[in-house]
């Protein structure tokens, strides 16, 4: 039995909010860099540069690439042989994330009531906290701040079996169209198979945290990401709506077993500010 | 890119009449911030007859909510929030005057009818493009609805504030035309 006390766990989770709003992955910026160089429309090439130049800037004067720096979710890996002691485990994560966007200057973007009273609650909390209790004696963090306007063009269908994987793209490539220049494209595409109907949210979501370079190591599934990659890019959307190539850097596809009524299928929207970091305590 | 234009507020009919969909524009002078809670009490005080709290006469609003400001820095980032939020509100806005709108994606056609009646112009800033954006803002203060925070109604003077006109006053849209030039069937 390992003990970690809430009084570590505080700070890491605070630096991290800031970090990651601050310092966007290189492997973002490697994607934007190589859409750049493919881009055919001067004006979707020009809003590209500055993307990447504010991405520089940011990092540099220590601001957030951009000023939605989302709700806090924060997905926990939390080893069985691990205590968590000195106070409540959710209240030290959502102190840290109340020290971090207080202390980083990031935007608190929460409202307590989500339908009749809409107040702020002034410091970013509550995170939306998803824990797995794993093997072992560490405690991983990871923070990722989710801005609004992506995930307010994503959505969760329970389609049928008929539907095969033709319908899954279709309904995935028609969730971008639909979406044109709001959820601030080239943007990064979570999707979820399987699961049941919030478990394929969730996937949306996990998916989102996969290095953008990576490939999935299952070749079908690999394959299935590149055609709803190229699919997406024919769209001609471009980087902020205004047309272009470059409507999607990535597409990341996890899934899971399902009842053999459903195939739900889950589209989490990421904009280009595709942030997260992680910690091992 | 060509050469960008160069725009002065209160914003002038002539000058706004040549602007055309795509042309890169660099914004100087005074704007006002204003998002969904801010519109919404913007359109309450038409509605009942009350003065805005700032004058709306060839104004500008840009739709955001900024960051707060680090030590140093009149503001903190300050990228433009999704229009279509703020489509319910716009029209009754630009039949007293609002002439410039600066949000990103797309707008509604009952806003883009309303340009075209109005002559105002919606101009695209890049989303997430906040730091570049937060350096051409030199000047930032509440000047109405504090207890919205973000939210405020703030006003701006900007030098050089980066945008493209996503909307003219003949009713092109760069969201339509754009994205029809770069599909692929």
């Amino acid at each position: 039995m390992r003990e970690i006390n809430c009084s570590e766990i505080i700070p890491v989770v605070r630096k991290m909010c800031m970090d990651a709003n601050f310092y966007i992955g290189d492997d973002v910026t490697e994607k934007l860099k190589e859409f750049y160089e493919k881009e055919e429309s001067p004006t979707a090439k020009e809003v590209l540069k500055i993307i990447m130049d504010n991405n520089e800037l940011a990092a540099e004067v220590k601001m957030p690439t951009c000023q939605d720096t989302g709700v806090a979710v924060v997905f926990v890996e939390l080893g069985q042989e691990v205590h968590i002691a000195g106070g409540d485990f959710v209240g030290a994560i959502n102190e840290g994330v109340r020290q971090g966007y207080k202390d980083g200057y990031l935007r608190k973007s929460m409202v307590a009531d989500p339908i009749i009273e809409r107040k702020n609650t002034k410091d970013n909390t509550p995170a939306m906290i998803y824990t797995d209790i794993v093997p072992g004696e560490n405690l991983k963090i990871t923070v990722a701040p989710k801005g609004g306007g992506s995930e307010n063009m994503s959505e969760v269908k329970i389609m049928k079996a008929a539907d095969g994987l033709d319908g899954v793209i279709e309904f995935v490539v028609d969730r971008v169209r639909r979406s044109g220049g709001n959820p601030c494209p080239p943007i990064v595409v979570g999707v979820g198979l399987g699961g049941n109907f919030e478990q394929s949210a969730l996937l949306a979501k996990r998916a989102l945290l996969r290095p953008l370079d990576d490939i999935n190591p299952e070749p079908k599934w690999a394959e299935v990401e590149e055609r709803m990659l190229v699919e997406i890019n024919k769209l001609g959307i471009g980087p902020q709506g205004l047309g272009g190539r470059t409507t999607a850097l990535a597409v990341k596809i996890l899934h899971k077993p399902c009842h053999i009524a459903s195939m739900p299928v889950a589209v989490n929207i990421q904009c280009h500010a595709a942030r997260h970091k992680s910690a091992i305590l | 890119m060509a050469e960008a234009i160069h725009l002065q507020t209160p914003l002038k009919a002539e000058k706004l009449a040549e602007l055309k969909t795509g042309d890169k524009v660099m914004i100087s002078g005074t704007i006002y911030t204003a998002r969904d809670a801010a519109h919404k009490r913007l359109v309450e005080l038409l509605k009942e007859g009350k003065e805005l709290p700032f004058d709306i006469e060839g104004a500008v609003i840009y739709y955001v909510g900024p960051a707060p400001a680090p030590p140093g820095r009149p503001i903190g980032s300050a990228g433009p929030t999704t229009s279509y939020r703020m489509d319910p509100y716009a029209p009754a806005l630009m039949d007293v005057g609002l002439k410039g709108m600066i949000g990103k994606g797309p707008r509604s056609k009952e806003v883009i009818d309303s340009m075209i009646k109005n002559k105002a112009v919606y101009f695209a800033a890049i989303g997430g493009a906040a730091v570049v954006i937060a350096d051409s803002i030199k000047e930032a203060e509440i000047i109405a609805y504090k207890d919205l925070g973000t939210e405020a109604i703030r006003k701006m003077r900007v030098e050089n504030f980066p945008c493209i006109v996503a909307n003219d006053v003949n009713g092109n849209d760069i969201f339509k035309e754009g994205v029809e030039k770069y599909r692929i069937q």
